[in-house]
């Protein structure tokens, strides 16, 4: 049996490794993920990928937000302590705006990027699951899981037809680990 | 999208031949990955002096007061707040970069978006350092969060600008700083896969774990337009926040409506005067002329003309409304502020905004990268010189005649200015040193769609329209960086 682990088709340009997802797709390959040094428009429908929810999220945080500036200027404002300026209603919701504008940003901001992170599972200090160093800088990366799908050459005849420069048999899932 | 060609009209984003992912890496890197060289030493040595000044400055405040500035009973806001209100100012461009020129969908924003958004959040610490300075006791600061207290409790004033300011500012700072900083994550990815040692294990931190998968990558995109979406009303609304601190006063001067759109249209201006001196000076002594070419800075330049007519517009606005308005005082304050003691303030505010960039309206000038940086420094100058006339020559003369006073600034007034743009350089410099200037990713993005390369290899094949191809081509000859004798001979 042997030990590879992952399979990494590693294109030089973006289009031809479409073309690989596509190859692969039309023999049943399923592919684990792809890793690019820059987003692929076009890529997640290919791959069958939903669509980001974090625009619910965001609105969310947005309503939140308003929600809570809004709830606690009128406690300062209104209910706990009304001042008298020149018996204008305490109540004055225009002068409101500003505030509760920005927090509903604020909110909407800081909540979205905290749902990304989290949902993405990024932190400071994550260790990076990297399967080839260059998917950052200029290689465009299908990885396949190597376990059960066989045989190996077909599927590195498959990537290196589709014009992959580099097919890599990985022993190891996260080369970044190896350090 | 990678594979779309755009219309061959279009000015080339990426200059340059054989121009691979991997020299986009290399050569936006080089900064960050080699010993900086003199011009940077020398530079960070100038601006850290500045920075020192700052603090010794802004200590000396802090221990004898307030009183060690040039203000008055009469003018109780002078360089404070001006300098406040020209670095908020500043700031606006980079946000207009990076968050409404997404919405529109304008590439070229690709190249220059990092530093621009960068400068945005250097130019708010200088901004909010000016805040906490003025208010004499720093510490006095809490009192502007409506925190409970022993006092009833009482809360801060909800209908004051000065406190929607304080809110507006915070949340454009954090704002700003979340945006910019997840845009970092892949280019900080790529720096940490090809360091060793010490400075992957940094990176690696900074990186967050980032791994460039698809689904990273659409979430990417969906908080980064999400951002973007979020951050061009805030920015116009800070500036307009800004505008108020002064617009809902009865203070003749100050007391117009036109004040918001005025100075949003006064801050993009500014900021991007502030852009073209840093990148002008950082395409070169970096050698990125590649990415950020003479299309960008025409199309800043383009912007600067536009938003400097706006400005000049709403000078002669104001000035026409205090007549009309039939209010003595109005008229008084406007009469005084151009023809008063404090006439060449304005003069020189009215010369360097609104006279001298029409020469932009000139493509020569406007593609000239000498007169580009000369003109940035002089709106530079003239945007410090309207908030100056705005805030002191409406208030040296107030409606007592006896309190009209001149303000004369301290050499603690002048240092802690001047030391701020050393502050200001500090964190510039040394962002360049330790983060990549000019967003990899969002680069490698137009690279196949918007470069030279690839418009040479669509006329090359011969397909193209002859009269476009010649209008392209004709295009190209404003670019310092296009070899020329190429595209002649074909």
């Amino acid at each position: 049996m042997s030990s590879t682990k992952f399979i990494l088709g590693c294109f030089e340009d973006p289009d031809e490794m479409m073309d690989g997802i596509t190859l692969l797709q039309q023999n049943s390959v399923p592919i684990y993920d792809v890793y690019t040094p820059m987003p692929i428009h076009g890529i997640e429908a290919k791959l069958g990928i939903k669509d980001s929810r974090l625009g619910y999220a965001a609105f969310m945080f947005g309503c939140l937000g308003g929600t809570v500036i809004f709830s606690l200027v009128y406690y300062f404002m209104v209910h706990d302590w009304p001042m008298n300026i020149g018996s204008k209603p305490a109540f004055a919701i225009p002068d409101f705006i500003p505030v509760t504008f920005e927090w509903t940003v604020l909110y909407t901001a800081f909540g979205t990027v905290a749902t990304f992170f989290f949902a993405t599972h990024l932190f400071p200090g994550r260790t990076p699951r990297v399967m080839d160093y260059r998917a950052t800088n200029d290689r465009f990366v299908i990885a396949i899981d190597a376990k059960g799908n066989t045989p190996h050459a077909d599927i590195t005849n498959l990537l290196k037809e589709a014009g992959a420069v580099e097919v890599k048999h990985n022993d190891r899932k996260y080369v970044s680990y190896e350090i | 999208m990678s594979s779309h060609n755009e219309s061959i009209i279009r000015e080339p984003l990426i200059t340059g031949k054989n121009i691979t992912y991997a020299q986009i890496t290399d050569d936006i890197l080089r900064p960050v990955e080699k010993l900086p060289g003199k011009a940077w030493w020398i530079g960070f040595s100038v601006a850290s002096m500045g920075a020192t000044l700052w603090l010794f400055a802004v200590s000396y405040t802090f221990w004898y007061g307030i009183g060690s500035w040039g203000l008055n009973k009469t003018v109780g806001w002078a360089w404070d707040i001006t300098g406040f209100v020209w670095w908020v100012g500043i700031g606006h461009a980079g946000t207009l970069i990076s968050a409404i020129l997404l919405l529109f969908r304008q590439k070229w924003r690709n190249s220059i978006n990092r530093s621009a958004e960068a400068m945005t959040i250097f130019a708010v610490i200088c901004a909010a350092s000016y805040i906490v300075a003025h208010m004499g006791r720093p510490w006095m600061a809490v009192y502007s969060l409506p925190l409970p207290n022993q006092y009833g409790s009482l809360w801060v004033n909800f209908n004051s600008p000065l406190i929607w300011d304080v809110f507006a500012i915070s949340t454009y700072f954090s704002v700003s700083l979340v945006f910019w900083y997840t845009g970092l994550l892949p280019d900080i990815a790529t720096i940490r896969d090809r360091a060793t040692g010490i400075r992957r294990k940094v990176y690696s931190v900074l990186s967050f774990g980032w791994t460039g998968s698809v689904k990273t990558w659409q979430r990417f995109e969906t908080v980064s337009l999400i951002l973007a979406g979020i951050s061009t009303p805030l920015v116009l609304s800070v500036h307009s926040i800004v505008s108020m601190d002064f617009a809902t006063s009865l203070e003749p001067g100050w007391h117009t409506t036109i004040f918001p759109p005025y100075f949003v249209a006064g801050a993009i201006f500014s900021g991007f005067a502030m852009v073209q001196t840093l990148l002008l000076i950082a395409r070169k002594v970096l050698g990125l002329e590649n990415y950020i070419t003479m299309f960008h800075i025409e199309a800043m330049n383009k912007i600067i003309i536009l938003t400097g007519s706006i400005v000049m517009v709403a000078y002669s606005t104001e000035f026409f409304i205090a007549y009309y308005s039939q209010v003595e005082y109005e008229q008084y304050a406007f009469i005084n502020r151009y023809f008063g003691p404090y006439w060449w303030a304005s003069w020189s505010m009215f010369c360097c905004n609104c006279v001298i960039p029409q020469v932009l309206w000139i493509k020569k000038v406007r593609r000239n990268i000498a007169a580009t940086w000369f003109l940035s420094i002089i709106i530079n100058i003239g945007m410090w010189f309207e908030r100056f006339v705005i805030i002191v020559t409406s208030l040296h003369r107030d409606f007592l005649p006896s309190s009209w006073a001149m303000f004369y600034p301290t050499w603690i007034d002048i240092s802690i200015f001047v030391g701020s743009i050393g502050v200001f350089f500090t964190c510039f410099l040394l962002f360049m040193r330790v983060l990549p200037s000019i967003a990899i990713a969002e680069v490698k993005l137009i690279l196949k769609g918007s470069s030279e390369q690839s418009k040479k290899k669509i006329l090359a094949d011969g397909h193209v329209d002859k009269e476009q191809a010649e209008f392209y081509v004709d295009a190209l000859t404003k670019f310092d960086s296009v070899e020329m004798a190429e595209y002649q001979k074909a």
